[in-house]
């Protein structure tokens, strides 16, 4: 990657000035001078993402002393750190534990509000609008609400109580439950929103066609929608998984900091930040990286087996 | 799709009597969002406004004097002017820097165009955090952390990939007909651009500078890997004040501050709304990172 884009760049513009030929020749293969418009996004990509990338990669391997004092291993005292301490190890499984479910849950429940959302009706602009509006909220200020809403002594509680429904208040926030309801809060309108633009890719008349040779409803969506709709679910699941893995303000104000929801993110944070070891806190950050890949990686050679092709375009 | 219903229905009430409670399913569930979502909005509404809130239905006594309070204590003056300052810059960068990467992806064939598309979209793949960490600590060594630079910096990383991904279908859509008749009546290059192109593209930049405004006042991870207390955006400053020293500042005062962020949030939403349509928006957004 690192090698061939910077090598092509300023070497249109070199070749470009010896001769005219060799300009021609380039040209027709689509390099020429105006590829120079390239050259600030590819500049400021290296900059400011390939490089601190591998310098993060290149720390991960320069362990602080008292790392490989305590865990051994030379220059993978870091790694071999994260994998014995379990600390450090459980905090893969917190992050999968929340993330998977969180990412499953907002995909499967936007199926069918996208379904029955997808016809005309009225009103359907401004219930589209406030589906999206969390989607501005942010994490912070959903966390402050939560806390307040779905404490102790919130309405939620208070209401419950009032009815009859519980007899003790549920514990909602600081705890598993309390960063779930807010993962959900913030991804389950960008899963709708993208389900809904994938359904509305699926032609109609394709549906209509099954409806006249008398498939139920059943076999109309497991037959026809599902498998148009498969590569649109595994790409809603694997932005919305991104979002939910990479959890950290929520982890944090509505979450068991210390306890059930000790993400990857919070320790990579608490390494950098709290501790000063940037060797561990880019090793904690780029494994984190690696298993979000490993994750999407599977979801995509899942997709793969599916039907691959154009899904009818818009309308 | 009223059409197909309607062809439906001769064939008996029964089917839709039968499809009732799977309806009936999706209403709840929306209706579940919309509780949580009206209540988490109006509590910390309620709560900014309440003198104090403990075990009531309703606080006792409203006063607005938080809000004062707040903007005191955290200095919101210099942080509202960081968070702009930043988002503005943010903007105008990402723009300048990702509308010619996007016009070239949107029009030409070149050799290594997915390497490049490849390492554009990654920024938007890996999770903020992992390229976070190694880029501020990058920033700590030159010298640049805890600076309002840096904090634009690192927003720039997620926004100027996002401004391509967004720009390059959008580019597409224009016909490349009217710039080669520009070209043919001898427009150059930059005549093309800022004759023919801008009009066209307004729209367009509009929606994705729009988008990345809100990420970027919205942005918590990578800013506040970065910042510092001068150069703290509005949500840093939320996040410190209900972290700080075990929970010591008072809950209303954060909701104050909480409110003031989701009015600022509102604001370029009613006038991000007026420009895009977010479904199509993301339709767009997908079929860029379909090829």
């Amino acid at each position: 990657m690192s090698t061939v884009a910077p090598a092509r760049t300023p070497g249109s513009r070199k070749d470009g000035r010896s001769t005219a030929s060799l300009q021609h020749r380039l040209a027709e293969r689509g390099i020429d001078r105006s590829l120079l418009m390239l050259l600030p996004a590819v500049l400021f990509t290296f900059a400011l993402f390939v490089y601190p990338f591998a310098y993060g990669i290149g720390l991960t391997v320069q362990p602080n002393p008292d790392v490989v004092e305590k865990w051994g291993g030379g220059i993978f005292a870091n790694y071999v750190a994260f994998f014995s301490d379990p600390f450090f190890r459980d905090s893969v499984w917190i992050t999968m534990r929340l993330a998977l479910p969180a990412a499953l849950f907002n995909v499967l429940a936007s199926v069918p509000v996208a379904f029955k959302l997808r016809g005309k009706f009225r009103g359907k602009r401004a219930l589209t609008t406030l589906l999206v509006l969390p989607i501005t909220l942010g994490t912070v200020l959903t966390a402050q609400g939560l806390l307040i809403f779905a404490g102790r002594q919130g309405w939620l509680n208070r209401f419950l109580m009032d009815v009859g429904l519980i007899q003790e208040p549920f514990q909602l926030v600081m705890n598993y439950t309390g960063v779930f309801l807010s993962l959900v809060i913030s991804g389950f309108p960008f899963a709708f929103l993208l389900i809904s633009s994938y359904l509305s890719g699926i032609d109609p008349s394709l549906e209509a066609a099954a409806t006249t040779l008398g498939a139920s409803w059943f076999q109309r969506f497991r037959r026809i929608i599902l498998p148009l709709l498969a590569p649109g679910l595994a790409t809603t699941f694997i932005l919305t998984f991104v979002l939910a893995f990479s959890v950290f303000p929520s982890a944090r104000l509505v979450g068991d900091a210390t306890g059930e929801t000790r993400v990857m993110a919070l320790m990579a944070y608490r390494a950098f930040g709290e501790q000063i070891d940037y060797p561990m806190a880019s090793t904690v950050a780029i494994l984190m990286g690696v298993i979000e890949l490993a994750v999407i990686a599977l979801v995509l050679l899942w997709r793969s087996t599916f039907y691959k092709g154009s899904t009818g375009g818009k309308g | 799709m009223a059409t197909i219903e309607k062809v439906e229905t001769p064939e008996g009430t029964r089917r839709r009597v039968a499809a009732k409670p799977s309806t009936w399913v999706v209403w709840f569930l929306v209706a579940v969002f919309f509780v949580f979502l009206v209540g988490i909005l109006s509590s910390v509404v309620v709560d900014s406004f309440a003198k104090q809130w403990f075990g009531t239905w309703l606080p006792p006594e409203f006063t607005a004097d938080w809000y004062a309070a707040a903007w005191d204590r955290f200095d919101l003056t210099h942080v509202m002017g960081v968070t702009l300052l930043v988002a503005v810059a943010v903007v105008v960068l990402s723009v300048l820097i990702g509308v010619p990467a996007a016009y070239l992806l949107a029009r030409r064939n070149f050799p290594g165009k997915r390497l490049i598309t490849l390492l554009f979209l990654m920024p938007i793949i890996i999770p903020p955090i992992t390229y976070g960490i190694p880029l501020a600590t990058v920033m700590y060594n030159f010298g640049l952390g805890r600076t309002v630079l840096a904090v634009v910096l690192v927003n720039l990383v997620p926004s100027v990939p996002f401004v391509i991904m967004t720009m390059t279908p959008f580019i597409e859509q224009i016909n490349p007909a009217i710039e080669n008749a520009a070209r043919m009546c001898g427009a150059t290059m930059k005549d093309v651009f800022l004759r023919i192109l801008a009009p066209l593209l307004i729209p367009g930049i509009l929606a994705a500078a729009i988008l990345v405004l809100v990420r970027t006042v919205g942005m918590f991870e990578l800013t506040f890997l970065v910042s510092g207390p001068r150069s703290d955006t509005l949500v840093v400053a939320i996040y410190r004040a209900m972290t700080s020293a075990g929970g010591a500042e008072a809950r209303q005062l954060v909701s104050s501050m909480a409110v003031l962020y989701t009015a600022t949030m509102l604001v370029i939403l009613v006038i991000a709304l007026r420009f895009i349509n977010p479904t199509q928006l993301v339709a767009r957004v997908k079929d860029s990172s379909d090829d």
